[in-house]
């Protein structure tokens, strides 16, 4: 879209421009470009410039066994808690939608979770979830040692996708909420009118009109699984035990300020960053379908 | 509509009572737990109705986690972001819809590329950044073969380190731009026709008809702010001075690892801190939070 | 007996009464046109017999049975919207067939006879088409084809045709017309536009406010408006209204100005003395000397004919005059109002005031009222 009606002194849209692409050169730009050549480079032992390794660095990291286990991990993490969480979220929205008594209070509600901090979350859930005090350690009474997510990698990683669904069925339910109102209430009433009870619309005509939110939130709880997860993480598991909940934002974290290496780091640094540019590239076809429809 | 489904109806309600309970259930088990002593705390099952000990635990808590100083940084990161955003978003918004010049196309696309990746993949190059925010002009400087030697200009341990990185994104730009756009070509015209140059119209029509999208903006971008985790345990190394409150989470965290005993009562009343901010924003704020939502991202 | 029968039908929305108690009888197979300006409730009161909304007091029959709390679907209702409410991700032959997919026709039925309405819509070429690759026409046709499929009882349009431009929108007005004459369904059309309701309706239901203001056919509406209300309403422009006072020994309506104006003393034998509105047509106004003087304010050109406006007794009035006129802001002019032409209202209620006799024949109309004067 372009403006009809435009200014034409160039020197001051460069200098309200300015601020912008300064900041987004200073803390954007040059360190993106900076992993990438850490990510090619190896900083020798004894001070001195870096030197160039080429694809060695990623060489390593491809042949760590440890990180194929996080990257898995990562995409189990993002299936499951994805899945979960925007399921619940859609079949909440659906019904909200359908506005019976009482569905305002819902509508204010539901996406409370979102509003917490991921660490607040992790604490939550960690103290929810422990297997000695709390609410669910009951169960433990009642069969002994079935629940620890302190010691069983199982457990840890269902009590970490639990947390990031949990966090995330709010922000999925709004979207949802918004796409769902914003079809036309003729055509609901159209397919009523055409003998589709209740959900037989939602399975005919509301779910179909929805999916372009639907993929565009595939791509953003993808994303925010990869990433806002590690305030979860960090206080919920602290990747463990075993590597069970070892996510890839972690292990960068973990190599790169506790392990001291740079390199290595900034190479994982790439990788998820490829890896998210894809799927937003994926995300951008399907902005595309979206505007099909209208 | 006239429908009669009594059944599907019901199970509706029960539906979403059930769901209501299912998701506020861990925010009132955190608020539950923080009302208890030690001993209660750590029952088999734990009590599901408040006690008595909320103000001691919260005492405690804000004792632990230092809490008079961090909510001070904490508040002054997420206004500063907040603020920031606001501003330079706002600004570049402007230049990119109202101006029209050679490099607007390449600006729009560099900021565009901002909104894929997070703060969070790029830790590690920023952390350096941080280090030394001159270091790119110096980086530029000796790749061109300038031998200048910039002061090194350290933003660990700052509020700057801990706001600036933070604003350098594009959310805002995207909603003010999403939003300039539907503004009607004939109001600038109007504007022109009545004298008013690029400020006058900026400030004197622009801005007063964005105030509903920056309200929106200002309420994401405060929970935002409030909740970052990752940088500021990066950036910050001196806890005494310039810790923020989500990061005394970590330090609260009742760990089997030292031996003692977890404190789950003090721990919950450190978390109902944390969270009260952002959730009572959101709670006040909740038109403008979830049109926030809904309008950055989309 | 009436196909559709409304008794008494009211609809609040919280406290705000928007329907004050509709009283209709629809004949099967009629056309009866809803008519009204926007927000006068007529959409509502279509959408309750729709069963889209609900009823707050009153009762609604269709074919004998009340349906009051009966479903959409239950009551053989078919509906074409305004914006069309195609469904956007089905292609054209999915959106005129949902109706036989949720009844469970099977799918070779379910083509055949979505192939003969398409065809009888002209809009076999489109069926494998999404609604967004249509023009605004077509989006139209098949929205009707989605009502025709299911052979309703009862047709139901809200204002169909007021997202199309001026040539579409007459040609779909013809189609209308046609398909109600081939299929004889009881149809229920609602619409602001009263051309396109002269045009179709074999009844007219003229509403204002939440209440019906006159039945009646398109000549009944235009020639005998029931109140002042429809007299303004109908026809373009509509009746010219003067305020005046009545003497019914003499005939004549005394205007503000004091001029008379004379009325057939014979039809309306109640009128009294006394403050009425005196209406008539700008079509029957001569432009000639000796009738009620007023000054010409403007001409609104019509190309083969002309809408003089003109101050009269510090009222406006409209005449209907062919050819040109050479007149100046100002000017002095003559309106020539035949008595026989001229109707009463109330002054505080607004009717037609009442106990007028059967109107005379056309061909003896002026000569009647010249002998009375």
């Amino acid at each position: 879209m372009e403006k009809r009606a435009t200014f034409s002194n160039l020197w001051l849209a460069a200098a309200l421009i300015a601020p912008q692409m300064l900041l987004i050169f200073v803390f954007f730009y040059w360190p993106s470009g900076e992993a990438l050549y850490w990510a090619l480079t190896l900083e020798p032992p004894f001070g001195g410039d870096n030197e160039w390794v080429g694809m060695l660095n990623f060489q390593t990291v491809f042949e760590d066994p440890k990180y194929w286990n996080s990257v898995r991990i990562s995409i189990t993490f993002a299936l499951f808690a994805t899945s979960l969480s925007l399921g619940v979220a859609a079949i909440l929205a659906l019904f909200v939608d359908r506005r019976l008594l009482g569905h305002q209070v819902y509508k204010f509600t539901y996406f409370l979770p979102y509003a917490l901090a991921a660490p607040a979350v992790g604490l939550a859930f960690r103290f929810i979830f422990s297997p000695d005090a709390g609410f669910v350690s009951a169960i433990n009474r009642v069969y002994p040692d079935l629940w620890n997510p302190a010691l069983d990698g199982y457990d840890a990683f269902a009590l970490v996708v639990m947390a990031q669904a949990w966090t995330m069925v709010g922000y999925n339910f709004i979207f949802f909420l918004a796409a769902l109102q914003s079809i036309p209430r003729t055509v609901n009433e159209a397919s009523a009118m055409d003998g589709a009870g209740v959900l037989r619309r939602m399975w005919d005509i509301q779910l179909p009109l929805i999916a372009p939110t639907l993929f565009f939130l595939i791509v953003i709880n993808i994303t925010d699984s990869f990433v806002n997860s590690f305030g979860i993480i960090d206080i919920i598991s602290a990747g463990g035990p075993a590597r069970a909940t070892d996510l890839m934002v972690y292990k960068i974290y973990t190599d790169g300020f506790q392990g001291k290496d740079y390199s290595l780091a900034a190479a994982q640094s790439i990788v998820l960053m490829v890896l998210i540019v894809v799927l937003t590239f994926v995300q951008f076809r399907y902005v595309e379908r979206r505007v099909h429809y209208s | 509509m006239i429908e009669r489904t009594p059944i599907l109806d019901f199970l509706t309600h029960a539906l979403l009572v059930l769901s209501f309970v299912a998701l506020l259930m861990p925010m009132w088990i955190v608020f539950v737990a923080a009302t208890h002593d030690f001993h209660t705390v750590n029952q088999v099952p734990m009590p599901l109705l408040p006690g008595s000990h909320l103000l001691e635990n919260l005492a405690a808590a804000w004792e632990r986690g230092n809490f008079d100083r961090v909510i001070v940084n904490s508040l002054i990161v997420a206004l500063g972001v907040t603020g920031g955003k606001i501003v330079v978003a706002a600004l570049s918004a402007f230049s990119i819809v109202y101006f029209r010049y050679r490099l607007r196309m390449v600006m729009f696309w560099l900021i565009f590329i901002t909104l894929m990746l997070p703060l969070e993949v790029r830790i590690v190059p920023t952390y350096a950044v941080a280090a030394d925010a001159l270091r790119p002009f110096q980086g530029m400087l000796d790749f061109v073969g300038i031998s200048i030697d910039l002061p090194e200009w350290n933003l660990l341990n700052s509020y700057s380190g801990l706001i600036l990185p933070l604003v350098a994104t594009a959310t805002g730009t995207f909603l003010y731009r999403q939003f300039f756009l539907t503004v009607p070509d004939e109001l600038t015209e109007a504007a022109k026709m009545d004298g008013a140059g690029p400020i006058r119209f900026f400030l004197q029509v622009l801005m007063p008809l964005s105030k509903t999208n920056m309200a929106a903006l200002a309420t994401i971008m405060f929970v935002w702010s409030w909740n970052q985790y990752l940088w500021p345990l990066l950036v910050v190394t001196d806890h005494q001075n310039y810790a923020t409150a989500t990061m005394q989470l970590q330090k609260i965290v009742p760990g089997p690892l030292f031996g003692e005993p977890p404190v789950w009562n003090v721990a919950m009343a450190a978390n109902l801190i944390v969270m009260f901010p952002p959730v009572l924003v959101t709670i006040l704020l909740q038109r403008w939070f979830v049109r926030g939502l809904i309008q950055t991202d989309k | 007996m009436a196909e559709i029968a409304l008794r008494g039908v009211r609809k609040s929305y919280g406290k705000t009464e928007v329907v004050h108690g509709v009283d209709l009888d629809i004949a099967a197979g009629e056309l009866v046109v809803i008519l009204g300006p926007s927000g006068c409730g007529k959409s509502t009161l279509l959408r309750m017999v729709a069963g889209l909304e609900t009823i707050t007091a009153g009762d609604i029959s269709i074919g004998g049975a009340v349906v009051n709390r009966l479903e959409p679907r239950q009551r053989g209702c078919a509906m074409v919207f305004q914006n069309y409410a195609l469904y956007p991700h089905m292609t054209v032959a999915d959106n005129i067939g949902y109706a036989l997919k949720i009844a469970g026709v099977s799918r070779a039925d379910r083509r055949e006879r979505v192939g003969k309405v398409a065809g009888s819509l002209g809009l076999t070429e489109f069926l494998e088409r999404k609604p967004g690759q249509l023009s605004g026409g077509q989006r139209q046709r098949v929205a009707m084809g989605r009502a025709m499929i299911r052979e309703p009882r009862v047709f139901l349009y809200d204002e169909p045709l007021s997202n199309l431009d001026a040539r579409l929108r007459v040609a779909m007005r013809v189609e209308i017309r046609k398909l109600h004459q081939r299929l004889g369904t009881t149809t229920l059309f609602v619409t602001h536009d009263q051309v396109e309701a002269m045009t179709l309706a074999d009844r007219i239901v003229v509403m204002n406010k939440g209440v019906v203001e006159q039945v009646g056919t398109p000549q009944d509406v235009y020639n005998r408006p029931e109140s002042t209300y429809v007299a303004g309403f109908i026809g373009a422009p509509g009746l010219n209204l003067l305020n005046g006072v009545a003497d019914s020994d003499q005939g004549v309506v005394t205007l503000r100005d004091g001029q008379r104006l004379s009325y057939d003393r014979v039809r309306w034998p109640e009128v009294g003395h006394g403050p009425v509105i005196a209406g008539f047509r700008a079509e029957g106004v001569r432009l000639e000397p000796g009738g009620l003087s007023g000054r010409f304010d403007f001409a609104e050109e019509l190309g083969a004919a002309q809408l003089i406006h003109a101050t009269i007794g510090g009222e406006t009035a409209i005449a209907h005059v062919a050819g040109a006129t050479r007149l100046a802001a100002g000017d002095p002019i003559s309106f020539i109002v035949d008595p026989a032409q001229v109707q009463l209202f109330d002054v505080s209620t607004g009717r037609r005031i009442s106990g007028e006799n059967e109107s005379v024949p056309a061909d003896r109309k002026g000569v009647h009222g010249l002998v009375l004067v």
